[in-house]
């Protein structure tokens, strides 16, 4: 049972070291990276059906039991990450045979896909804070060269802030650390969870809260620590902005609520209000930015942020339905959002560009096409019965329920804002005519669909899963519900990690 | 030594923040790499500094009794430097790719990801 633990980190770092030494062989390595994401699929199935059984299952690395050694721990909300994380991971596979170049394949390209996927499981399913800095370093250091892969002019300005910011995030995880070690003088989260309990030094407490919201908060891209995202996201091929836009934030928002509900769960004040404001101003000024760009990407990148906001706002209100609502929103949005950036990628190939002002009528050539993109951009807006319908409801009836007008308020303004953008990218990419200006370079620059027809699969299969979370939502719901009600009970964690003397 | 660590880490913090906000990529760098020192001595430190008492259990015990410096901290601290050292040897050789494309070490002239226009 623990091993399956084992076996889901196994995977993608054998198949990292195996793409490695096909080094050079392209098939070989999309081989490799297909199966390895395929394996992940099942191993990571088999682990969330055990822990769905076990509750809580602990890997105590090399025997050291717990607050010694390092553990790794695999409770729902990991479990579900970890799915979600292969899910994608097979997306991208699929979708990058067709789409990233030879020359980025030669550079590597495969190895260290498998190694950012190693690491993000990594991230989600370790027990120990340094170790997940180490799991964070390690997503971070592939992320900067799949970022920069291909030396584009855009591309290496964009990787100069992203490496900037995040190294500076990086320093301030490590303070953090530094606080917490020297107030208990354990790094274990469940031990750190007993511990903090009877620290007496609550303001303290606060400062180490603040260094990591902002350590977090960068990765997540809230306010006002989200403007490396909209500068970067939109710079490599889609394959790669495709999983950074599912994942990568999304571990940002998983340490949030896995810290917020453990390890700073003691009443303060501070703290809450700081999440309530940051998630307002984070769904706020993200849909801003995306109403004003014109590039389909960027509309993306910064929607990316505003739906951060609704998760985070799950996170600060606190209840039982608000978490169930912010993982809900966490599983709808790795989905929808990672599709639509292939979605952008396929309608950059068919019509030669991003520049929603340059581009025209796919409606009309592509209707599969087009209403592939309007499952997935109607679930983002939040259309009923699409599965970003439930999770705003949710979030919203949560919020109603506690009584935060304001942000209730707030989240409504941004699904109609919401609305606005994907009904300008449907107009100005799918319904109009492409303009008499660029009819020429329109055509020089595009390819026929039936070239590509690989990409469209993996857009194919995220779609029906975005319609299956909306037409059968309830077990999706369900299972969020114990997630968050797992949340809730740190205890049930604790135990499982601690064993039976805590 | 408690005394003067924490004065040495604030103008470390200091020090790497003020070179952080130069436009030059070069001393954009240097203020990381800084501020990377800054958060390891902090580690050091904020763990309880234990001088001439090493962690080692006598023949004749089964566990230590007296107080006695902890080695975790230091493990940490040396994860974190060659974590450092690897991510800035890559900024470093990503800011001669840089130099070379952009053909600028200005940070104010790297403006063309945030544009409305492109």
């Amino acid at each position: 049972m623990e091993n399956h633990i084992l076996i889901v980190l196994l995977i993608p770092l054998l198949s990292g070291i195996f793409s490695l030494f096909a080094w050079g062989r392209k098939q070989l390595q999309q081989y490799i990276f297909l199966v390895g994401t395929f394996l992940l699929i099942v191993a990571a199935g088999f682990l969330l059906n055990s822990v769905l059984i076990h509750e809580v299952i602990v890997l105590q690395s090399a025997g050291w039991e717990a607050p010694f050694g390092i553990s790794l721990v695999a409770d729902l909300l990991s479990s579900i990450m970890v799915l979600l994380a292969a899910i994608i991971g097979i997306a991208v596979a699929i979708y990058s045979f067709s789409e990233v170049d030879e020359h980025r394949i030669q550079f590597g390209f495969y190895p260290l896909m498998n190694f950012l996927v190693f690491s993000v499981c990594g991230a989600f399913l370790t027990g120990d804070v340094f170790n997940l800095y180490v799991w964070f370093e390690m997503m971070l250091i592939s992320s900067f060269v799949l970022m920069v892969l291909g030396n584009g002019k855009s591309q290496v300005e964009a990787t100069i802030k992203y490496v900037t910011i995040n190294i500076v995030a990086s320093t301030f995880f490590l303070a953090g650390i530094g606080i917490l070690y020297g107030l208990t003088g354990t790094l274990n989260m469940a031990d750190l969870a007993v511990r903090l309990q009877s620290v007496p030094n609550s303001s303290l407490l606060d400062l180490a809260a603040i260094f990591f919201f902002i350590a977090f908060g960068v990765k997540a891209a809230v306010f006002p620590l989200f403007n490396w995202l909209p500068a970067s996201y939109h710079t490599p091929p889609i394959a790669v902005s495709s999983f950074f836009a599912g994942l990568l934030t999304k571990v940002g928002v998983y340490a949030f609520i896995r810290f917020f509900t453990m390890i700073f769960n003691h009443e303060s004040a501070f703290i809450d209000n700081l999440l309530l404001y940051t998630a307002a101003a984070t769904m706020f000024f993200g849909v801003l930015g995306a109403a004003a760009q014109m590039d389909f990407r960027k509309i993306l990148s910064f929607h990316i942020i505003s739906q951060i906001g609704y998760m985070i706002m799950g996170l600060a209100i606190g209840t039982k339905l608000a978490l169930t609502g912010a993982i809900f929103y966490i599983i709808h949005h790795i989905i929808v959002k990672s599709n639509l950036f292939l979605i952008a990628g396929i309608v950059k190939k068919s019509s030669g560009s991003f520049n929603l002002k340059k581009i025209g009528g796919v409606y009309g050539k592509y209707p599969f096409l087009a209403i592939l993109f309007i499952i997935s951009a109607f679930s983002l807006a939040g259309f009923p019965p699409l599965s970003g319908f439930w999770a705003k409801l949710i979030v919203i009836k949560a919020g109603l329920e506690s009584g935060d007008s304001f942000l209730v308020i707030v989240a409504l303004v941004v699904g109609f804002l919401t609305l606005y953008s994907m009904t300008k990218i449907w107009n100005e990419a799918f319904w109009k005519k492409v303009p008499e200006e660029y009819m020429e370079e329109s055509q020089t620059k595009s390819v026929p669909l039936s070239s590509i027809k690989p990409m469209i699969i993996p857009v194919v299969m995220l779609a029906g899963i975005t319609l299956f979370i909306g037409l059968f939502g309830e077990s999706v719901l369900n299972l969020a519900m114990m997630t968050a009600e797992q949340l809730l009970n740190p205890e049930i964690y604790i135990h499982a990690v601690l064993g039976n003397d805590s | 030594m408690e005394d003067i660590l924490p004065f040495l880490i604030g103008c470390l913090y200091a020090g790497g923040i003020y070179l952080i906000f130069h436009r030059s990529f070069v001393k954009l760098i240097i203020g990381l790499i800084i501020l990377g020192y800054a958060s390891n001595l902090f580690l050091f430190t904020i763990s309880r500094i234990t001088r001439d008492a090493p962690p080692l259990i006598p023949d004749d015990a089964t566990q230590l009794t007296e107080t006695f410096a902890d080695p975790l901290p230091q493990a940490l601290i040396l994860t974190a430097i060659v974590i450092g050292f690897g991510l800035q040897a890559f900024a470093i050789v990503l800011i001669k790719v840089g130099f070379k494309t952009l053909k600028t070490d200005d940070l104010d002239k790297t403006t063309s990801t945030d544009r409305l226009d492109n």
